[in-house]
């Protein structure tokens, strides 16, 4: 009698909820910060390159880590994909990401962009720059980010809010690397060389710099390519007056942020995520990243777009990246005391 | 319209003893599973965070305030100016474009508060049309001239209010219309002037409604986070998610969000007590054809300009650049998933709205006939939840979604070996639940207004020549509820199809909607290719927009409008 009810529960049960809670090995259902548009069109050839299924939910970093954390071990998610390391970073501080090892992975992404456990792996590489009027600036003045506070840069400088977290993480690079005192004394002093208060997102600090807002802004190299690239004539014209400067070079490097992913502590489908990162992490993919949003591949030795080659060679600040979500919260801190907006 | 009396007699409470128990059980039970969420943003105070605290208020926390409150007063004298004004103006007289502009005066309702902010700073910003033309036209430099500041505190009250003026726009139109002619002609025979009548008479008599209206406005102006985020201004919103995504503080952000709510509900309270003393009542139910006084000459003008500005500039000249940059970019943009995308838009908005208005019928009728303390806080507590940011919301949706799902999980897991996995986190449930937990209050207010116009005495007059309950509420309710209920129904419509956050982090796998797809490609900085969803919102919205406005010009009693 009661193997019969039990049988009956079970049945009506799994008829009534449908696939969702059937375990099956074809598909993989990823939580990403990165936009549809920027990574359904990889997702595709995935699933026609091995027939395993993706499931697809985007979302802003935190909410997703929120709803991963709510969601606990019944979590459907089984990749978390984001577009800034500080995420990753405290996904994994709040044990939701589990390491997995994969030569292919290993192989492909240098030390420094990836876990060194395993927790997360760097997919492709995003830069915070400056970019200067190509008229008004000569580029020898621009040595570092530590020197954007100099007297000469007084009401010259653009730069979106500090709720931005790509800013964050520059902020964050730059306590690692000065430590705290220093980069509250740069704060300080960057805030007072603001051209005006920040607002806008990237494109707009390039455009204000094409106008003549202001002379030199931090900004996300994307964001340039994309410019050159819009079917919009005056983003056009105002990328072209522009030109990329790329800081530090003779010290750390630039600053870089990465956008990674790592596999859920509740991941289901791990064979299939695991295979998903490792075509992420594959020339295609990588190729793809540069040629659609103008980012840099993670993996070194990668044939990129024209516009990111007219960009030059570069050195990148090899800083340990968990520390850039060590520091988050220390930067926005510190931000808030310098009246960074 | 039968069906719809079906659905909603059941929700009608009769005064029988037992029955009306179980009214008011079900009623504080409902009012309670949809405040769910509002309890779960307020238990974060059980986590202290007190170094985040100290903080926030040695650093920003005066400036979210301020500036809060900045926005909050401009907000509310832009949208009465430009609701009111031209509300009265359609209605009382007749000018050139005045029948045109009855509808389009709400057309604003359609276009999402961020999407109109993205539009309205690529025309105006230093290297838009509007300043590049000025500086080709003259030869100025940057610098040179003085232009307006669209990414500025002053920006985002117009943006905002060029939105949400049609809440008070629509709903003093029609208590300009349900007025007693009445007490206008007394007023004008006592030898008020038309300014005079207006202010003395027309104005206070309207106001429990403008008030109805004026809330709702700034409940989603403290609620906004896409216009002050994208114009940097740190508001207590904004401040909200710096502390949760930058400070990495969850807790702190729920706290915040708590504040917030109880600042809302301390101004309504307020309100309700100023009004408390004031009364006005029609004294009279007669209504006479209303005589729409024909402006000429000067006025004529000056009315047309008057009222063509709000609609104008919160609908036309955004959306001309929209179809502009729409055009350049559709060939992408537009595939046989853009379809998909409507539908499922349309759907979560319909199904929400019809049953945010069945569940508002069920408790403003509560409210009305079981009026006690307890039932008047349930009901307001559960309208609460429209104050509050959508991401907020959501996750205080996603704390008793997953909770009830363990729960069943745990149950299987012990007893039958077998794990059921979520039953409800991360579906349509979630999403539709966060939506009423939103968006009630739009639909609660609304059928509160229509039913306050159904006196008791006429219940009671229906009773005493021997009308059944549900004949009453078929014969006299329902025709005097009609405009509010289609109201109702629509104004959710229309909110849902613009809402982001909540959907955005609830909502299933491989499940877009057109605003996630605006947004999406708006946040990536991609104006030109966000125009053609944010054209779909848009044209999705006026159609219900439209049948909304014709409804109310024709709801007018004794007003033949097919004249």
């Amino acid at each position: 009698m009661y193997m019969k009810y039990r049988l009956l529960l079970v049945l009506s049960s799994s008829i009534l909820l449908g696939p969702q809670c059937q375990a099956q090995n074809t598909e993989v259902n990823i939580y990403s910060e990165r936009k549809e548009e920027l990574i359904q069109p990889l997702l595709d050839r995935f699933i026609a390159d091995t027939g395993i299924k993706v499931n697809l939910v985007t979302g802003e970093g935190d909410a997703l880590i929120k709803r991963l954390e709510i969601e606990g071990r019944n979590s459907p998610a089984d990749i978390l994909l984001t577009t800034d390391v500080a995420r990753l970073y405290r996904a994994k501080s709040l044990e939701l990401l589990q390491p997995i090892s994969s030569d292919e992975l290993v192989n492909a992404i240098p030390a420094n962009f990836r876990d060194g456990e395993g927790y997360w792996y760097g997919l492709s590489l995003r830069s915070r720059v400056i970019v200067y009027a190509k008229d008004r600036v000569n580029p020898e003045q621009l040595p570092t980010y530590e020197a954007m506070i100099n007297p000469e840069w007084k009401g010259r400088i653009c730069v979106r809010s500090s709720s931005n977290p790509y800013n964050q993480s520059l902020v964050a690079s730059m306590i690692a690397r000065n430590g705290i005192e220093a980069t509250q004394a740069w704060a300080s002093g960057l805030v007072k060389n603001f051209a005006r208060s920040p607002r806008g997102g990237d494109r707009d600090q390039i455009k204000a710099v094409a106008v003549g807002e202001c002379d030199i802004a931090l900004v996300n190299t994307y964001y340039l390519g994309g410019m050159l690239h819009s079917d919009i004539d005056d983003e056009k014209q105002a990328a072209e007056k522009v030109a990329l400067f790329w800081p530090n070079q003779n010290d750390r490097g630039a600053h870089f942020n990465i956008s990674g992913a790592g596999i859920s502590r509740s991941a289901k489908n791990q064979d299939a995520a695991i295979r998903l990162l490792e075509f992420l992490s594959g020339d295609e993919a990588q190729a793809w990243y540069a040629e659609m949003n103008h980012e840099f591949p993670v993996r070194p030795g990668i044939a990129v777009s024209d516009t990111l080659q007219q960009w030059g060679s570069y050195i990148a600040d090899d800083i340990n990246l968990d520390q850039l979500g060590q520091y988050n919260a220390d930067a926005v801190r510190l931000m808030d005391r310098a009246g960074w907006k | 319209m039968s069906t719809a009396v079906d659905l909603i007699y059941p929700t009608i409470p009769v005064r029988t003893g037992m029955t009306r128990h179980i009214y008011a059980g079900t009623l504080i039970i409902v009012t309670l599973i949809l405040s769910l969420p509002l309890f779960a943003v307020i238990s974060s105070f059980l986590i202290p965070v007190p170094d985040i605290w100290h903080h926030l208020l040695e650093t920003v926390l005066k400036e979210y305030v301020l500036n809060s409150l900045i926005l909050m007063l401009g907000v509310a004298g832009l949208t009465l100016v430009l609701g009111i004004i031209p509300a009265w103006l359609v209605t009382m007289c007749r000018f050139p474009l005045s029948r045109t502009l009855e509808w389009a005066l709400l057309l604003p309702l359609a276009m999402p508060a961020y999407i109109i902010a993205y539009t309205y700073t690529g025309i105006l910003d230093t290297s838009g049309p509007v300043q590049t033309l000025l500086r080709d036209f003259t030869g100025w430099q940057y610098g040179e001239y003085w232009f307006p500041e669209v990414r500025s505190i002053g920006g985002a009250i117009t943006m905002l209010s060029f939105v949400l003026y049609p809440y008070i726009y629509l709903i003093s139109r029609a208590a300009f219309i349900e007025q007693s002619i009445c007490a206008l002609e007394v007023a004008r025979t006592l030898g008020c002037g038309p300014y005079k009548t207006f202010f003395r008479v027309a104005l206070p008599l309207a106001r429990p409604a403008i008030i109805v209206g004026l809330s709702l406005v700034l409940m989603e102006t403290l609620a906004d986070y896409g216009t002050v985020q994208y114009f940097g201004i740190a508001t207590f919103t904004t401040g909200i998610f710096r502390t949760w995504f930058g400070l990495g503080s969850s807790a702190a952000a729920a706290q915040l969000s708590a504040l917030l709510m109880l600042f809302i509900a301390a101004l309504i309270y307020l309100e309700y007590r100023s009004r408390k003393q004031q009364r006005y009542h029609h004294t009279s139910n007669r209504y006479s054809t209303l005589t729409q006084k024909r402006l000429r000459g000067k006025n004529a003008v000056f009315a047309g300009i008057l009222c063509c500005l709000p609609a104008l500039l919160g609908f036309l000249v955004p959306v001309i650049f929209l179809i502009k940059w729409a055009w350049l970019t559709y060939g992408k943009i537009v595939d046989e998933q853009f379809l998909s995308l409507m539908w499922n838009s349309i759907m979560l908005a319909a199904s929400a709205a019809v049953i945010a208005t069945v569940l508002a019928l069920f408790m403003a009728y509560g409210k009305r006939r079981i009026s006690n303390p307890f039932t008047r806080f349930a009901v307001n507590l559960s309208g609460m939840g429209y104050a509050i940011p959508g991401t907020v919301i959501a996750v205080g949706v996603m704390l008793p979604f997953a909770w009830v799902d363990k729960l069943i999980d745990g149950f299987f897991r012990t007893h039958f070996d077998y794990s059921t996995g979520l039953l409800l986190s991360g579906t349509l449930v979630a999403v539709m639940f966060a939506y009423i937990a939103r968006f009630l209050a739009v639909s609660l207010k609304t059928v509160d207004a229509g039913l306050a116009k159904i006196k008791p005495s006429m219940d009671e007059a229906g009773r005493s020549i021997g009308l059944k309950p549900s004949t009453l509420i078929r014969k006299v309710h329902m025709p005097m509820m009609r405009g509010s209920l289609l109201t109702a129904v629509l104004l959710v419509f229309v909110d849902v199809l613009k809402e982001l956050p909540a959907t955005l982090i609830l909502r299933p796998f491989n499940f877009n909607t057109l605003a996630i797809r605006a947004y999406e490609l708006a946040n990536e900085e991609r104006l030109a290719d966000a125009a053609c969803p944010s054209l779909a919102i848009v044209l999705v919205a006026i159609v219900p927009v439209i049948y909304l406005s014709r409804s109310i010009s024709m709801s007018r009693p004794g007003h033949d409008y097919s004249a």
